[in-house]
C-alpha cells in the first residue's frame, strides 16, 4: 500500500504524478527530452536511451521502471526483450554497439557513485564514436532514474506483476513519449 | 576538469548552460519543490536537499543549498552544520526530523522507507504533501548530486562563493538566478568574478 493517500488503481509514477502535477510537469518534461526526443546532433536513438534507463533502474531494483523503460526499449526498432534482459544482465556480453557499452559503464558508475566515473571511461566512450551530448545525456539519465527509481519506491506505489499492462505502457511510451499525461 | 567540454561556471551551472533544454525542466522541478509556496518553510526544503546532498557527499550542491538554507535561517550556518552532521540532535522541529529520517532512506534506497517511519512523521504533524514532497525533494538531489558529480564539474571550495550566491538564490529563485548562467555565457568565461558569483 502507498505510503500516502495516491489515487487507486493507477501504477508506478502515474499515482504520484496525479497526486501532483506542479511537480509532475518538470519531470515528465524531462523525460521526455532525454529519451523521446531526437538529438541535435548524430545522437542516441530512443532504443539506445531506453536500454539506459532500463539498466540503471535494474540496479535500483526498481521494478516498475525496470519493467515499463525496458517494454519502452523493446518496442523500439531494433529492440526486444531477450535484448533488454541481456543488457541488464550484462551489457558487456550483449548485442550492441561497443560506444553504448562504454556508455553503460559511466551509466553503472553514476548509478553507485557518479564520483567514480573516470577520464578513463569517458576517453573509451569517445573513442567508440560518442559526443559530448551523449556523454551528458547518458550521465543524466543515469542520475534522472536514481530520481525516478526513489521516487517510485520511496512512495511505495503499486507496481502490480502485470505483463500485458506493461507491453501497453511499453508501446505508447515508445509511440508518443513522456509529455502528455496518461503516459 | 569537467568530463565534457562545460562552459566555465561552478558546479550544475556548467551543464545547465551546456544544455539548456534539460536545464529548463531541472530548473522548474527544483524551483517548484523547494521555493513554491509550501507548509514546509523555504528553510526547511533547504535543510532537506542539504542533507541528501551531504550524505551523497556531494560538495558543491551541499555548500549552495548549505548556504542557500542559512540565508533563509537568518544566517545560521551553525545550524546547518548541525543538521548535516547529526539531524536528531539539531535544534529543529519534531517533524522536520521525521522527515529527514525518511529524506535519509530516499538517499540510500526508496524502498527502504517504512510505514513507520511515514507515521512517526504523521504523528509530528506531517500531511501527505509534506510527505510527498520530503520524497522528492530527496530523489532529485540523488539526480542533481550525481549530475554535478558525474560530469566532475568545477566545485569551488571558497565558502564565501557560496555565500554570497546563496544569499542572491535565497532572494531571487533558482530559474531567475540561473538565467546568467544562458544570458551571459560570453562574460562568464573573461570575468572571474563573474563566474564567481
Amino acid at each position: 500500500m502507498p505510503h500516502i493517500h495516491l489515487p487507486a488503481d493507477v501504477p508506478g509514477i502515474g499515482a504520484a504524478f496525479a497526486f501532483r502535477p506542479e511537480t509532475a510537469k518538470p519531470m515528465r518534461e524531462l523525460a521526455h527530452i532525454l529519451l523521446f526526443e531526437p538529438g541535435s546532433e548524430a545522437s542516441l536513438s530512443s532504443r539506445d536511451r531506453e536500454l539506459i534507463a532500463s539498466f540503471v533502474s535494474s540496479r535500483n531494483t526498481c521494478y516498475f521502471c525496470q519493467t515499463s523503460h525496458g517494454a519502452a526499449a523493446a518496442y523500439h526498432v531494433g529492440g526486444s526483450p531477450e535484448l533488454v534482459a541481456a543488457v541488464c544482465r550484462d551489457p558487456s556480453t550483449a548485442e550492441i554497439s561497443e560506444k553504448l557499452k562504454a556508455l553503460l559503464v559511466i551509466a553503472a558508475h553514476v548509478q553507485g557513485d557518479a564520483k567514480s566515473v573516470t577520464p578513463g571511461m569517458v576517453e573509451a566512450a569517445r573513442e567508440h564514436g560518442a559526443s559530448d551530448v551523449e556523454i551528458h545525456d547518458t550521465v543524466l539519465i543515469a542520475a534522472a532514474f536514481c530520481m525516478y527509481n526513489r521516487y517510485v519506491d520511496g512512495l511505495a506505489t503499486w507496481q502490480p506483476r502485470n505483463e500485458e499492462m506493461y507491453q501497453k505502457m511499453g508501446a505508447r511510451l515508445a509511440g508518443s513519449g513522456y509529455a502528455q499525461p496518461g503516459s | 576538469m569537467p568530463h565534457i567540454a562545460l562552459p566555465n561556471l561552478p558546479g550544475i551551472r556548467g551543464p545547465m548552460a551546456f544544455r539548456p533544454e534539460t536545464s529548463k525542466p531541472l530548473n522548474e522541478l527544483v524551483e517548484v519543490l523547494l521555493r513554491h509556496p509550501n507548509s514546509l518553510t523555504q528553510g526547511e526544503r533547504e535543510l532537506i536537499a542539504t542533507y541528501v546532498s551531504s550524505q551523497n557527499n556531494c560538495h558543491y550542491c551541499q555548500s549552495i543549498h548549505g548556504a542557500i538554507a542559512a540565508a533563509h535561517l537568518d544566517g545560521n550556518e551553525d545550524l546547518v552544520q548541525c543538521v548535516k552532521h547529526d539531524f536528531r540532535s539539531a535544534d529543529i522541529s519534531p517533524k522536520l526530523k521525521a522527515l529527514l529520517n525518511i529524506a535519509g532512506k530516499v538517499q540510500q534506497d526508496g524502498k527502504k522507507v517504512t510505514a513507520e517511519d511515514v507515521e512517526l512523521a504523521r504523528n509530528e504533524g506531517a500531511t501527505d504533501i509534506e510527505i510527498h514532497d520530503t520524497v522528492l525533494i530527496a530523489a532529485a538531489f540523488c539526480m542533481y548530486n550525481r549530475y554535478v558529480d558525474g560530469l566532475a564539474t568545477v566545485q569551488p571550495q571558497d565558502p564565501d562563493l557560496y555565500r554570497q550566491r546563496g544569499k542572491m538564490v535565497a532572494r531571487d529563485g533558482y530559474v531567475a538566478a540561473n538565467l546568467t548562467n544562458v544570458a551571459t555565457p560570453s562574460l562568464s568565461t573573461t570575468e572571474p568574478e563573474l563566474v564567481a558569483r
